[in-house]
């Protein structure tokens, strides 16, 4: 056997690594896999999770008989940002029925972008509806594809009846810089929250 | 044979592989990293192939749940439970996601997480 690296005091309990997510939202097709891909240092990889059709999660396909079973996956990336320190940026499913696995994703998040293609303003109704039912603080980002500039920032705030606290900004998925900036903008807002609500007194529980 | 490419993932029927038991022992965020150090690995050697796969998988490099899964290509119910088994069984370090209660310590982790970002 192999005792190299052994470690009694530290080997069986946490060496205290911390992990955080942000959660990069948003209809099919509107980038959040670019999005992810543009500053994670892996390939965006992706992990399947079992459901029913109905986009129930369930834990045993062998217990729902009958019930047809599919697969829903989804994405994401890594940036290690120190030796005890990993940022993890999880994209959700495109197909919104999958509330289940959305509710799993945000679980424990820091804050959410929530990506906006103007050219199909519309997709953006489901995601924008789940977070504004959550606690999470969340940002909306437009993503800039060709033909996209028709519209103002304030424009599409008003269409999507975005409220005034939430942040919007313009952002180019495929850009790293811009992506950062995006990222910068979800925990900012996150810090201005959490600051407002311990002001306040309030608990103030996540996800 | 690399882990990583273990094709079976795929074809083997899913929870065959925790023998029916689809809770895990503990809860175990998507975030949540996990490390192994060389003892670990080699002791995972008798715990079974699947489990012996991802602690190779997190051995040196702390990987999170959702690295695992996607890793050994298991569907992420499973890989919940077997990650959890061998955390039970100290074969596997389990680290902490971010805190979610406590204004200092929530506040902490933002600002770390807002000047790395800034670094990049
Ligand atoms: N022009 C342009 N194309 C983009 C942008 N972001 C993504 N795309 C393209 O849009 C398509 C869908 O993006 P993808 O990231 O797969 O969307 P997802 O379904 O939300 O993950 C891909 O072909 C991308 O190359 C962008 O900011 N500008
Ligand atoms: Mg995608």
């Amino acid at each position: 056997m192999d005792f190299a690296g052994y470690d009694p005091a530290g080997s069986r309990q946490s060496r205290g690594i911390v992990s955080a997510k942000i959660v990069v939202a948003g209809g099919f097709g509107v980038g959040k896999t670019t999005l992810v891909g543009a500053i994670s240092e892996i390939t965006p990889l992706t992990t399947e999770a079992l459901m029913t059709a109905a986009g129930v999660g369930i834990d045993d396909p062998s217990k729902v008989p009958g019930k047809e079973t599919t697969t829903v996956a989804m994405d994401f990336g890594r940036i290690t940002m120190a030796q005890d320190l990993i940022l993890y940026l999880f994209g959700t499913p495109g197909q919104t029925r999958f509330w289940f696995m959305w509710d799993e994703i945000i679980r424990g998040a820091v804050g959410a972008a929530v990506l906006v293609d103007t050219r199909r303003i519309t997709d953006a109704f489901a995601p924008l509806d789940y977070f504004e039912n959550r606690k999470l603080p969340y940002v909306v980002a437009l993503n800039r594809f060709d033909g996209s500039d028709l519209y103002e920032p304030e424009e599409v705030r008003e269409a999507l009846a975005i409220s005034a606290d939430v942040p919007l900004v313009m952002c180019d998925a495929r850009d790293r810089e811009s992506v950062k900036q995006v990222l910068v903008t979800v925990v900012e807002h996150a810090m201005i929250r959490l600051q407002a609500e311990h002001g306040r007194g309030f608990p103030t529980p996540v996800g | 044979m690399d882990p990583r490419r273990d094709p079976r993932g795929a074809l083997v029927r899913p929870y065959a592989v925790t023998r029916g038991r689809t809770e895990p022992s503990r809860d175990i965020a998507l975030e949540a990293v996990l490390s192994s150090n060389a003892t670990q690995v080699a002791e995972s050697r008798f715990a079974g192939h699947d489990k012996y796969r991802i602690a190779t998988v997190c051995e040196g490099r702390a990987q999170s749940l959702a690295e695992i899964a996607a890793y050994t290509r298991m569907p992420l119910g499973v890989a919940r439970v077997l990650i959890a088994d061998l955390v039970a069984d100290g074969l596997l370090t389990l680290h902490t996601a971010a805190p979610a209660e406590g204004f200092e310590e929530r506040m902490e982790i933002l600002g770390r997480v807002l000047s790395g970002l800034r670094r990049l």
